[in-house]
């Protein structure tokens, strides 16, 4: 058992290090959820890829440096640690990029990675649809098959129906979502996989305002949008397969690496410094705090270790998501105390602490990750199942 | 980089999980409670034979010359089994207070050793089964002798006595290296007691029906289970993290400080273990209440070990001071 690092991977991170300090904008950028911090945030990516450094772990020909799990962790870390800005194209390079080169074509692979990459395109998941949530798979929305039109020569599909608490889609460039392509075919089955742009003719988008006031997400009608055939990701009807690859990414590793935890808990031990002694009941919340920030690092790399082996995922993302949603909230929480009667006036632990509240409900509730806890990894019973939705008409 | 056991890790743990669940450790637990040690002593000295008590003893005294790695595994496994006596006293403490002065080799070898640290650690753990009774204080190692009565713990199997120093300093250890490598190794013991609590509670629900299900199917039970699940499993990496620390070894990865680590796994370990064997009895029921049930075992030793080798206040206090003291330095 070690936690040593090779002399690449040491000078990956002084690299790293170097980079960002000199690049991380000394003043925060505007809120990414209004016209003006989005463009700002933009702008920042581009400025991440021309150096390399916004896909690290992609290969060199997408903008990457081809770094290894170990040096993605270590760039995550790095970059947190420097206070830099949150990641606009967060949903694209972590969820669906992964997608796209597993099921994508080379075609698919050449046309969105390189503007992904950049921040050019900023893309935006639709899945949750007002009727699916935590049952995700009973979505409505529909895709129908459409032959070749006489003007493009392209066959593809219809999409309709509607989307909700798509993040980034007020200002997004992109969608991608599930839709169900075959209505005979039972929940999990005839579902299908699909990449539309957001100002399609018939997409329309109403942003929708977050606790915060900000439209960090948005509501998704479609009205019959045609798709393409070559905007289908993976084989038709086999969207749930390919969707459950990005949901894995999204509890677990990918969109919570641990530097962002842990430099969160390094500045809630400086606010202790600096206010620890109007407010010492917090002491064990800024303990607490800090450990499991400790911890989650520490188990990344258990996992990093695992993964590098050819081990999976599988339902320790739910293990995972459970435990860094609940310390983002507590962390925060601490911080507010520590504020004292200034807790409630705007500052970025409030925004912090606004954005933690989401984390339970978002990925997947924690509900379902405590039912898939139980379930694959203890091996409890399953519950039986309420009847599927519209079965009874 | 490669943060979980080495082959050779496991193999060691498998062999110690081999021979403990062959030597009916409950049994063992239950006579030392009511006072008879001698099924207790005999896996004492067959623990000794494979080489446990000679763990953090230097190969050229005769011992293992293992790292606090080894001794985590090892004491998880103890914990996991319930096997009583003072093996974090002379196993884990004694051998580095002690460096090389002479009772180390006989330690090694399987004499029973005990200590009595106060403040924190007031009374010695069995001392009446010890041969080498000593007394860490003001900065020094000393022989003590033992009263007569043992007090009672909650849990049974733990008989403490009050000790006297007798003697002068003796040792040539660090004192807060033992210290620390006995609060790592109760961490450990936690661990272990956890993960055996959920594994049996586990089993319960699986079997135990109500309305017409097992009770393990239905989420209020699943949610508390998974819970204790994610609470074990974000422990044990603070657990490996300080064992590492404590080898002196310097770690690129995370920053290491000892006497940190140690007290944030030991509050982690304590947490983690304290709401298994909170949910553990809950799940159970009434049956889980009752001493003759073997989950009484583990139960009781939860709560001991929790403000064993220091309680979490003082592990918390620990933690917040080293980082305090770090400030601006933050890694």
């Amino acid at each position: 058992m070690d936690l040593s690092l090779s002399e690449s991977e040491l000078a990956f991170r002084a690299e790293a290090r170097d980079w960002l300090a000199a690049n991380v904008p000394t003043e925060p950028l505007p809120s990414m959820d209004t016209a003006e911090g989005f463009r700002a945030h933009q702008e920042w990516e581009a400025k991440l890829a021309a150096d390399r450094w916004s896909v690290v772990s992609w290969p060199t020909e997408h903008h990457g440096r081809e770094a290894s799990l170990v040096e993605w962790v270590l760039f995550e870390e790095e970059y947190y640690r420097a206070g830099a800005p949150g990641r606009v194209s967060q949903n694209g390079i972590f969820l669906l990029a992964p997608i796209i080169f597993d099921h994508g074509t080379p075609e698919q692979q050449r046309r969105f990675l390189p503007s992904m990459a950049t921040g050019e395109t900023v893309w935006a998941q639709c899945w949750s649809e007002p009727e699916a949530g935590s049952d995700l798979a009973s979505l409505k929305s529909t895709a129908r098959r459409v032959p070749a039109s006489s003007t493009t020569g392209e066959s593809g599909w219809l999409l309709n129906g509607q989307k909700t608490w798509s993040s980034r889609a007020a200002y997004a460039h992109w969608g991608f979502g599930l839709f169900r392509s075959d209505p005979e075919a039972a929940r999990h089955a005839g579902l299908t996989y699909f990449l539309f742009p957001l100002d399609a003719d018939g997409v329309t988008v109403r942003p929708i305002a977050q606790l915060d006031g900000e439209a960090g997400f948005a509501e998704v009608f479609f009205e019959d949008v045609f798709v393409p055939d070559s905007d289908v990701l993976g084989a038709p009807g086999d969207g749930w397969r390919v969707a459950m690859s990005t949901a894995g990414n999204e509890r677990g590793l990918s969109l919570r690496s641990p530097g962002r935890f842990c430099a969160a808990a390094d500045r809630l031990v400086d606010l202790w410094g600096e206010r620890g002694d109007t407010v010492p009941s917090a002491a064990d919340g800024v303990v607490d705090a800090w450990i499991k920030a400790q911890a989650y690092r520490l188990y990344t790399w258990g996992t990093v270790t695992r993964l590098a082996g050819g081990g999976e995922m599988g339902a320790a993302g739910s293990v995972n998501k459970v435990f860094w949603s609940e310390l983002d909230i507590a962390l925060h929480e601490t911080a507010l105390d520590l504020l004292g009667p200034e807790a409630e006036l705007e500052s970025s632990w409030l925004d912090g602490y606004t954005f933690s509240l989401s984390g339970p409900i978002y990925a997947g509730t924690n509900e379902i990750q405590r039912n898939i806890v139980a379930e694959r990894v203890l091996g409890l019973p399953r519950e039986p199942k309420g009847e599927p939705k519209g079965a009874t008409r | 980089m490669r943060f979980v056991p080495s082959d050779d890790q496991r193999d060691f743990v498998a062999s110690l999980e081999s021979l403990l669940a062959a030597a009916d450790p409950v049994a063992a637990a239950r006579a030392w409670a009511e006072g008879e040690t001698a099924p207790g002593l005999a896996l004492w000295r067959r623990l000794a034979e494979q080489g446990v008590h000679a763990l953090l003893v230097p190969e050229e005294a005769g011992g293992m010359g293992a790292t606090p790695v080894e001794l985590v595994l090892a004491f998880e496994a103890l914990g996991r089994h319930a096997v009583p006596g003072p093996y974090v006293e002379s196993v884990a403490f004694l051998p580095a207070a002690l460096g090389d002065a002479e009772p180390v080799a006989a330690l090694a070898e399987g004499a029973v050793g005990s200590v009595a640290a106060p403040p924190g650690t007031p009374y010695c753990l069995d001392a009446d089964v010890a041969t080498h009774v000593f007394v860490a204080g003001d900065g020094a190692l000393r022989s003590a002798s033992v009263a007569a009565a043992a007090t009672t713990s909650v849990d049974r199997t733990r008989r403490l006595f009050e000790v006297t120093p007798t003697g002068d300093a003796v040792g040539a250890g660090d004192l807060d290296a033992a210290h620390d490598l006995a609060s790592l190794a109760t961490a450990a013991q936690l661990l272990g007691c956890g993960e055996r609590i959920l594994a049996d509670s586990v089993d319960y629900v699986k079997q135990r029906r109500q309305f017409g299900r097992e009770i393990g199917s239905y989420q209020a039970i699943k949610h508390h289970l998974a819970d204790v699940r994610i609470a074990l499993d974000f422990a044990r990496p603070l657990l490996h993290g300080a064992a590492l620390a404590a080898t002196g070894e310097s770690v690129d990865a995370v920053p290491a400080d000892r006497a940190r680590d140690v007290s944030a796994a030991k509050v982690a370990c304590a947490d983690a273990a304290y709401r298994a064997a909170r949910t553990g009895l809950q799940v159970h029921g009434a049956i889980g209440y009752t001493a003759e049930f073997d989950l009484s075992l583990w139960l009781t030793k939860v709560r001991a070990l929790v403000t064993a080798w220091g309680t979490p206040a003082h592990h918390r206090a620990r933690v917040l001071a080293a980082l305090t003291a770090a400030e601006g330095g933050a890694a």
